[in-house]
C-alpha cells in the first residue's frame, strides 16, 4: 500500500477510536452520580412517581452497557433523547438552532481574526526584533493572557455601556428568533472570541515565518542573487502556509470551548449558553449531546488539519522523515 | 534480573582490569563519556540563576512587579478592609459615596471590602491546581518517555482523549456530576493541565534517555524509577519552569471563568470571579462592582504571563551560552 494513502487512514482510524472512547467517558461520567440517578437528577424535593417515571424514562433498569449501546446507537441515528427540563423537548430540537448559532459566532470570529492575526504574525516575523515586532509582541502577551470573559466585559464598557454607544448591549437577544434576524447582536462576542484567539496564530505565525527565513531554502535563493520580493513570496510563503493551516483548524478548536464563556456573557443563544444552563439543571441528555458534540467538533479539526498537512508538506506525502 | 547479572559481572570485571566503571563504559562506547549538564553546581544554577537571569529583562520586572502587588493585595486585603465582606453598607448598586468608596454591589455590600477580600480564592486555587497539573504531568511525561513499552502507548492515547475536550467543557462536565464543590473545581483544572505538561516533559526525556549519563547510570543498574527522577528530572528544570508559568496564567483564567458562570465559589464568598456574575446585571449604574474585579484579574494574569516572558527569554538565553561554550 502506497504510504500516503495508509497514513490518511491510520489518522483516520484514530480520530475514530478516539471518538469512540470519549463517548464511553462522556456517557461513564453522567452515569458516575452516586446513589440513585433518577434522584439525583431530580433533587431531594422529588416525588417518588417523579423518580420512578424519570427511572423508567432513562431506562435505569437496564445494564449499564445496553443503556450505553442504546444511547450510542441513538445518537447514530440523530436522537439524543429528550432534555430532563421543562417540557421534555426532543435535545436535538432543542440544540439544532443553537448549533447554527453557535457555527454561525465561530465562522465570524474566524473571518474577523484570522486575516488580520496572519498579516501581524508575518509582518513581526519578517521584521524580527523591531519596534513593529516589539508592540506586537507585547500585544499578543496581554491578549493571550486574558481570560475570554474579561475582554468580552472590556468591550462592553468601552463600546456599549459606559464609554461609547456604538453597539447594543448585552441582554436583547431574542432566543426563539433566528440570529439571522438580529445580526447586530453578533458583533460584540464574535469581536471577543476574535481578540482572545488572535494571539496564540500571531505567534504561531511569528515562530514558522523566522523557522522559515532562517531556512537553507531561503539562504540559498538569497545566495543566488533573488530579489527578496521573489525570496519572500516564491520560497518563505508557500512554506510558511503549512502552518496555517494547522493554526485555522486549532483556532476553530480553540473556538469551540472559547464560546462558552462569551455566549454566557452576551446571553446569546448557542450551544455554550445552552451547556451551562443544562449543567446548572443537571439536565443529563443536554450535556453529554453537547460535550460529545464539541468534542467532535474538536477532534475532526485537528484530524483535517493532520490530513491536510500530511498532503501538503513534500516530506511526509513522499514517506521521507 | 539477567539485567543486573551482567551489570555485576562487568563490575567484576571492571575490578579486575583496576579501571573506574565510568572508563570502562566510555571504552565500550567508543568515546569520551559526557556528563549530565545538571551536577552539583549546574543543578543549583537552574532553579537559582534561571529566575535571576530573567530579572535582566525589563519583561519580568514589570511582571513581577505587577502580580507581587496583587498578591500583597490578596493577602493583606482582609487586614485593611473597611467593613466585612458580608455586612450590607448600603443600598443595592449604591454609587460611590464616603462610605463606600467603590459603591455597593447587587446586595448592597461594599464593593472596596469585597475586592479586598476576593482575590485569595482565585490565587490559591489557581495554583495548587497549576501544582496538581504539574506533578501530574511531569510524572506521567517521565514514565511514559522512559518507558519503552505499551505503558508509553496506553499514557500518551489517554492524554489525547483528554486533549480531544476544551478545558473549560472538560471541568463543566466533571461539575455536571458531583455538583460545584471547590476541590472539584481545583481537581478538574489540574487534570485538564496535565496533558500538554506531560507533552513536553515526554519530548525532553525521550531526547534525553539517550545520553552517556542516563546510559551510565543504567549500566550500573541503577532502578529505572531513580533515573528518571533523579537524572532525567534535574535536566528539565528549565523548560518546566516555563511551563509552570504558563500553566499558572490557564488556570488563572479557567478558575475565574468557571466563579463567572457560577460554578466556582458559591454566594455569599467574596470571590472576583464571582463578584463580576453576581454585578453584571447592574454594569449600566454601578460598573465598579464589575469593572473592578476585572481589571484585578486582568492585571494578575497579565502580570504572570510577563514573568513567564521573561523566564522563557532568559531559558533561552542560557542554552545559547552552554551551546557556545
Amino acid at each position: 500500500m502506497p504510504v500516503l494513502p495508509k497514513l490518511i487512514l491510520r489518522r483516520l482510524a484514530l480520530g475514530l477510536l478516539t471518538l469512540m472512547v470519549i463517548s464511553v467517558l462522556v456517557f461513564a461520567a453522567t452515569e458516575a452520580l452516586p446513589g440513585d440517578t433518577a434522584s439525583q437528577i431530580l433533587g431531594k424535593s422529588a416525588t417518588p412517581e417523579r423518580v420512578e417515571r424519570l427511572q423508567d424514562q432513562l431506562g435505569l433498569d437496564r445494564p449499564l452497557i445496553v443503556q450505553y449501546f442504546s444511547w450510542a446507537g441513538g445518537l447514530l441515528r440523530g436522537d439524543a433523547g429528550h432534555s430532563l427540563v421543562g417540557i421534555e423537548v426532543p435535545v436535538t430540537q432543542l440544540l439544532g438552532s443553537k448549533v447554527v448559532n453557535s457555527a454561525v459566532l465561530m465562522l465570524v470570529a474566524a473571518l474577523m481574526s484570522i486575516p488580520v492575526s496572519l498579516l501581524l504574525g508575518s509582518l513581526s516575523g519578517r521584521f524580527r526584533d523591531g519596534l513593529f515586532d516589539a508592540s506586537v509582541s507585547l500585544g499578543s502577551l496581554t491578549f493571550a493572557a486574558l481570560p475570554t470573559f474579561v475582554i468580552g466585559i472590556a468591550l462592553i464598557l468601552l463600546l456599549a455601556t459606559q464609554i461609547l454607544h456604538v453597539l447594543p448591549a448585552v441582554s436583547r437577544v431574542q432566543h426563539s428568533a433566528s440570529i439571522w434576524s438580529q445580526m447586530e447582536l453578533l458583533w460584540l462576542p464574535a469581536a471577543t472570541l476574535a481578540l482572545a484567539s488572535a494571539p496564540f496564530i500571531v505567534r504561531m505565525l511569528r515562530g514558522s515565518m523566522i523557522e522559515v527565513l532562517e531556512s537553507d531554502y531561503v539562504q540559498m535563493a538569497r545566495l543566488k542573487g533573488a530579489p527578496e520580493r521573489i525570496v519572500l513570496q516564491r520560497h518563505a510563503l508557500p512554506n510558511a502556509i503549512i502552518p496555517v493551516i494547522q493554526v485555522i483548524a486549532l483556532n476553530l478548536a480553540w473556538m469551540a470551548g472559547g464560546v462558552v464563556t462569551v455566549e454566557y456573557l452576551f446571553n446569546y443563544p448557542g450551544i455554550g449558553w445552552a451547556l451551562v444552563d443544562a449543567v446548572a439543571n443537571r439536565d443529563v441528555p443536554v450535556i453529554q449531546a453537547i460535550v460529545l458534540l464539541v468534542a467532535a467538533v474538536y477532534v475532526t479539526l485537528n484530524l483535517i488539519a493532520d490530513i491536510l498537512t500530511i498532503l501538503i508538506s513534500p516530506r511526509l506525502r513522499t514517506g521521507l522523515h | 534480573m539477567s539485567a543486573n547479572d551482567s551489570v555485576s559481572a562487568g563490575e567484576r570485571r571492571v575490578d579486575a582490569l583496576d579501571v573506574s566503571p565510568d572508563e570502562a563504559l566510555s571504552e565500550t562506547l567508543g568515546h569520551d563519556l559526557e556528563p549530565s549538564p545538571a551536577r552539583g553546581k549546574q543543578r543549583r544554577r537552574d532553579w537559582v540563576q534561571l529566575p535571576l537571569d530573567a530579572l535582566h529583562y525589563r519583561v519580568t520586572q514589570a511582571g513581577l512587579a505587577i502580580s507581587l502587588f496583587i498578591v500583597a493585595m490578596a493577602v493583606v486585603g482582609p487586614y485593611i478592609a473597611p467593613y466585612s465582606p458580608y455586612e450590607f453598607v448600603t443600598a443595592p448598586y449604591a454609587k460611590p459615596s464616603a462610605t463606600a468608596w467603590l459603591g455597593g454591589d447587587n446586595l448592597g455590600r461594599d464593593v472596596v471590602s469585597r475586592v479586598l477580600c476576593g482575590g485569595r480564592t482565585v490565587l490559591s486555587l489557581s495554583f495548587i491546581a497549576t501544582a496538581i497539573g504539574m506533578i501530574l504531568g511531569v510524572v506521567l511525561g517521565l514514565v511514559a518517555g522512559y518507558a519503552r513499552t505499551v505503558i508509553n502507548e496506553v499514557i500518551m492515547r489517554g492524554l489525547d482523549v483528554l486533549l480531544a475536550f476544551p478545558q473549560i467543557v472538560f471541568v463543566l462536565l466533571i461539575i455536571s456530576v458531583l455538583g460545584p464543590q471547590v476541590w472539584l473545581l481545583v481537581l478538574g483544572v489540574g487534570v485538564t493541565l496535565a496533558p500538554p505538561i506531560a507533552r513536553v516533559v515526554y519530548g525532553v526525556t525521550v531526547e534525553i534517555k539517550e545520553r552517556d549519563f542516563v546510559m551510565a547510570a543504567e549500566s550500573l543498574g541503577v532502578s529505572h524509577l531513580k533515573i528518571a527522577f533523579t537524572e532525567i528530572l534535574p535536566n528539565i528544570v528549565s523548560p518546566l519552569m516555563v511551563e509552570f508559568g504558563l500553566n499558572l496564567t490557564f488556570a488563572i483564567g479557567t478558575i475565574a471563568s468557571l466563579s463567572f458562570l457560577g460554578f466556582g465559589m458559591q454566594p455569599p464568598a467574596a470571590d472576583w470571579g464571582l463578584m463580576i456574575n453576581e454585578n453584571r446585571v447592574g454594569l449600566v449604574i454601578q460598573p465598579y462592582s464589575v469593572f473592578v474585579p476585572v481589571t484585578l484579574i486582568a492585571i494578575l494574569a497579565i502580570g504572570v504571563n510577563l514573568v513567564t516572558d521573561g523566564v522563557a527569554h532568559a531559558m533561552i538565553g542560557i542554552d545559547r551560552d552552554t551551546g557556545s561554550a
